[in-house]
């Protein structure tokens, strides 16, 4: 078969077209390198566009006391103290001027009485935080940075997937893959690459994820030598739809209850009053999916398996205005009119707190010329996100990484290209079409995703775990002999079946990790060790490829400076 | 347990022919679902275009039963099920295999309208009510099922002199956003041939995020346009003055 492939050439590489990658760009290019960007779908269609409620950015346009330590203190605290606190730090702090500058490039977010921008409450966060545009922000978003890009010009690479980084000696040379469209391969020499990659959701069944949510960047990154770390900290998000069957995992904003919306379960109970009854439905994502998951294991779950979401007490118009997706999402798919009754909700997986590590200040992984921002990263979030620190983390940090990376190009030469490197990934991509034994690459991925959903999910355990790695071993060597049908051109089963090898790998770092921590911090439970361990609180599991083999290395957490110590000091000090 | 027929178009640029498929139906059921159960069962090469399956990202257009439709929104049961349900790539783009088309060229139109530029030594305050107007186009997902049903592109294929519905929302956006200050007169009569434009009001019809694409945006740029070219009373004053409208 044809392995010919073309070529490109840039000074900083960005993989991946979301919110992250995006920023990168913009900020590359404004330091006048050349700039590339690859994504997997159409420009304009990654997943930053299903966010939903709000980026999370102290204003102190609606709650005047909201300033930059009080979100700090909050991502900490959402994260369970597991966070880089300089990363929280930097986000705090810089967040505020990357929406402005949204603003300025087009972004039209809905307004206070006074004109500025409108802010509400979501979980964790102390104050009214999120800018917003109806609980459509994500979109906002991604439409106001890819129309700054493209007339800034960037070079966009659509339907492209990457499958290897390329290296010469330690530092990154670039990257090969194919183009999805005709199937040919295509090879970006680069001094910089920037993984904006985003997650892994689609590992489990149930997930708000795309299909793009294949953990590429992730295991890209591993198999160049990277760390990844904290891959055991996986979000389910409270609120996905659960009926009908083909809408499970639907994504059911958490602005929902961020404009009032009360859970109940099956009896009518307001059971956030029993798991925590301070903040209730406006608790950390993790302690409501586990919240609402318990009712449901316990006998208390609605018809379908959920918990009853309920936002009909406010005026139809309101809802109607500040929730226009979802309305129209349940009244089309589910035949629910939420403006006159509950919603069916249930946990789903939603977001990857771990990630490629990576330094707070420049977004730089651990191979020369390598970084990392948005989702593919870590450090931010610790054990547990914040709902709405997901996109202003894409621009704090996208923003970071872009200019970091074209610094580092300008002070370097064009690294070589190793020929022996792309003909390895090149038989690599071409083996599936050879094999006559293998299986489909759609039953593969559906065993991978029963795998994940039954034993590695909100509550874990030993034997589950252990088992989950035993299944993901033999996973592998199906996918080793994964066969294809048809020709390379735009064939879903033979992309599919390269994403399985992403999935595969991040995965057994999710399970390995997991099994790892014993001990229950934020969104992982382990239900044979249920409290906080104050010796795994102070330390993290990075995963790196030694040898051919994934191993786990334990790391100390840095310990924070005194005066940012100060602060949670303060807070919980009598009044 | 209950199935239904889908004939889906298979074949790419040199032609094809539409295939049927049987299909378990599940209740809730959307078209795509569909299309994903024969990806799995049957043609596993079958080529389609999807992302967030929410009607969100607007990447999953195809025509079913001859309309252009979102097959994430389009529920089985909303269909007769007593007779095939066809699917076929968008007619107004070529074809590149199976429900893939090329859309590349909406992009290039993308790149000719001046982007937002606000106006200098602003305030950056805005009232919910000028902002609720520009929302309402900034809704679009780019689906491009206005462009698909769009009789100037789809029949008379004027691709080169008409930008189409959706980058008339997409300059309605701007031009009517409460900071920007430039007009885009010029682009939309020469460079996006608003003038092809005889409202048949179809484009608003597909729209899946409800956009009044006609009647909010289409009608007031044709009246900008009119305003800024033909009003004879200012061609007049024009004349007189030789002044150039800036």
């Amino acid at each position: 078969m044809n392995s010919k492939y073309e070529t490109h050439e840039h000074d900083v590489l960005i993989i991946g077209a979301g919110g992250a990658g995006l920023r990168a760009a913009i900020e590359a290019l404004a330091q006048g390198v050349r700039v590339g960007v690859v994504c997997k779908s159409l420009l304009g269609k990654a997943h930053t566009v299903m966010a939903e409620g709000g980026i999370a950015a102290a204003m102190a346009n609606v709650d005047t006391s909201d300033d930059w330590r009080t979100h700090f203190r909050d991502t900490m605290r959402g994260g369970k103290f597991l966070n880089n606190w300089r990363m929280a730090q930097i986000h705090a702090q810089e967040a505020p001027d990357r929406v402005r500058e949204l603003e300025q490039w087009g972004a039209l977010f809905d307004r206070t009485e006074s004109g500025d921008i409108l802010q509400r409450a979501f979980g964790g966060h102390t104050f009214k935080r999120l800018c917003h545009v109806g609980d459509r922000t994500g979109l906002e978003m991604i439409r106001t940075l890819q129309d700054r890009g493209v007339h800034l010009g960037i070079d966009v690479y659509m339907e492209c997937t990457i499958t290897r980084l390329l290296k010469d000696g330690d530092r990154i040379s670039g990257a090969f893959g194919y183009w999805r469209e005709q199937g040919r391969f295509v090879l970006f020499r680069a001094k910089s690459v920037i993984i904006c990659t985003g997650g892994i959701g689609k590992a489990w069944k149930i997930t708000s994820n795309s299909w793009e949510y294949t953990g590429d960047g992730m295991a890209l990154a591993y198999e160049a030598g990277a760390e990844l770390m904290d891959m055991e900290f996986v979000q389910f998000h409270p609120t996905g739809m659960v009926w009908p069957p083909g809408v499970q995992g639907i994504l059911v904003t958490e602005a929902v209850r961020g404009e009032g919306g009360i859970l109940r379960n099956k009896n009518g109970e307001r059971f956030m009053e029993r798991y925590d009854p301070k903040k209730l439905e406006l608790s950390t994502r993790d302690l409501v999916a586990r919240s609402i998951y318990t009712e449901v294991r316990e006998g208390r779950g609605t018809e379908h398996g959920g918990a009853f979401l309920d936002i009909s007490h406010k005026s139809a118009d309101y809802i109607k205005r500040k929730l226009p997706s979802m309305y129209h999402q349940f009244l089309e798919l589910a035949d629910v009119d939420i403006t006159k009754g509950p919603m069916e909700v249930g946990p789903t997986c939603h977001y990857m707190m771990g990630g490629i590590h990576v330094d707070a200040e420049t977004a730089q992984a651990s191979i020369p010329g390598l970084f990392a921002a948005g989702e593919a990263a870590v450090g931010l979030h610790g054990s547990n996100r914040l709902g709405g620190n997901s996109l202003s983390d894409l621009l704090v940090f996208g923003r970071r990484a872009g200019l970091a990376a074209a610094q580092h190009a300008r002070q370097t030469e064009m690294p070589a290209i190793d020929a022996s490197q792309i003909e390895e990934a090149v038989q690599q991509m071409l083996a599936p079409f050879e094999q006559t034994d293998g299986g489909s690459p759609y039953v593969i991925h559906q065993d991978l995703q029963s795998t994940m959903q039954n034993l590695v999910g909100i509550f874990r355990n030993e034997e589950d775990l252990a088992r989950a790695l035993n299944e993901l071993e033999g996973l592998k060597t199906r996918t080793a002999r994964v066969r294809v049908e048809g020709s390379r051109l735009f064939n879903p089963g033979w992309h599919l079946a390269w994403d399985l090898r992403s999935m595969l790998t991040v995965s057994e770092a999710v399970t390995r990790s997991a099994l790892t921590r014993r001990e229950s911090r934020g969104a992982h439970s382990r239900i044979d060790y249920p409290g906080l361990d104050d010796a795994w609180g102070k330390k993290h599991n990075v995963v790196v490829k030694k040898a051919g083999a994934m191993t786990l290395v334990e790391t100390p957490v840095p310990e924070m400076p005194d005066d940012l110590k100060q602060l949670f000091a303060e807070e919980s000090a009598p009044k | 347990m209950a199935e239904a027929t889908l004939s889906v178009f298979r074949g790419d640029q040199q032609g094809g022919t539409a295939v049927d498929y049987r299909v378990p139906l599940v209740p809730g059921m959307v078209v795509l679902d569909a299309l994903h159960w024969i990806q799995a069962h049957s043609a596993p090469d079958l080529a389609l275009r999807w992302n967030c399956k929410a009607g969100r990202c607007g990447s999953c257009s195809a025509e079913v039963n001859g309309r252009p439709r979102l097959t994430c929104k389009t529920r089985m049961d909303s269909l007769p099920l007593d007779q095939p349900i066809t699917v076929f790539p968008m007619k107004a783009f070529p074809v590149i295999k199976d429900l893939v088309t090329d859309v590349s060229w909406n992009f290039t139109v993308n790149k000719k309208i001046p982007p937002f530029s606000p106006r200098r030594d602003i305030a950056w305050k805005m009232d919910q009510r000028d902002v609720d107007r520009v929302q309402e186009f900034r809704k679009c997902i780019e689906c491009f099922l206005c462009q698909d049903v769009c009789h100037v592109l789809r029949d008379h294929c004027k691709q080169t002199q008409f930008g189409g519905p959706r980058f008339f929302v997409r300059t309605a956006s701007l031009e009517m956003h409460p900071l920007d200050g430039v007009s885009r007169a010029q682009v939309v009569k020469d460079e996006l041939g608003i003038g092809f434009c005889n409202i048949t009001k179809c484009c608003t019809e597909v729209c899946p995020e409800d956009i009044h694409i006609t009647d909010n945006a289409i009608i007031p740029l044709k009246e900008r346009v009119v305003d800024e070219y033909y009003d004879p009373l200012l061609m007049l004053v024009r004349k007189i003055r030789g002044a150039q409208k800036t």
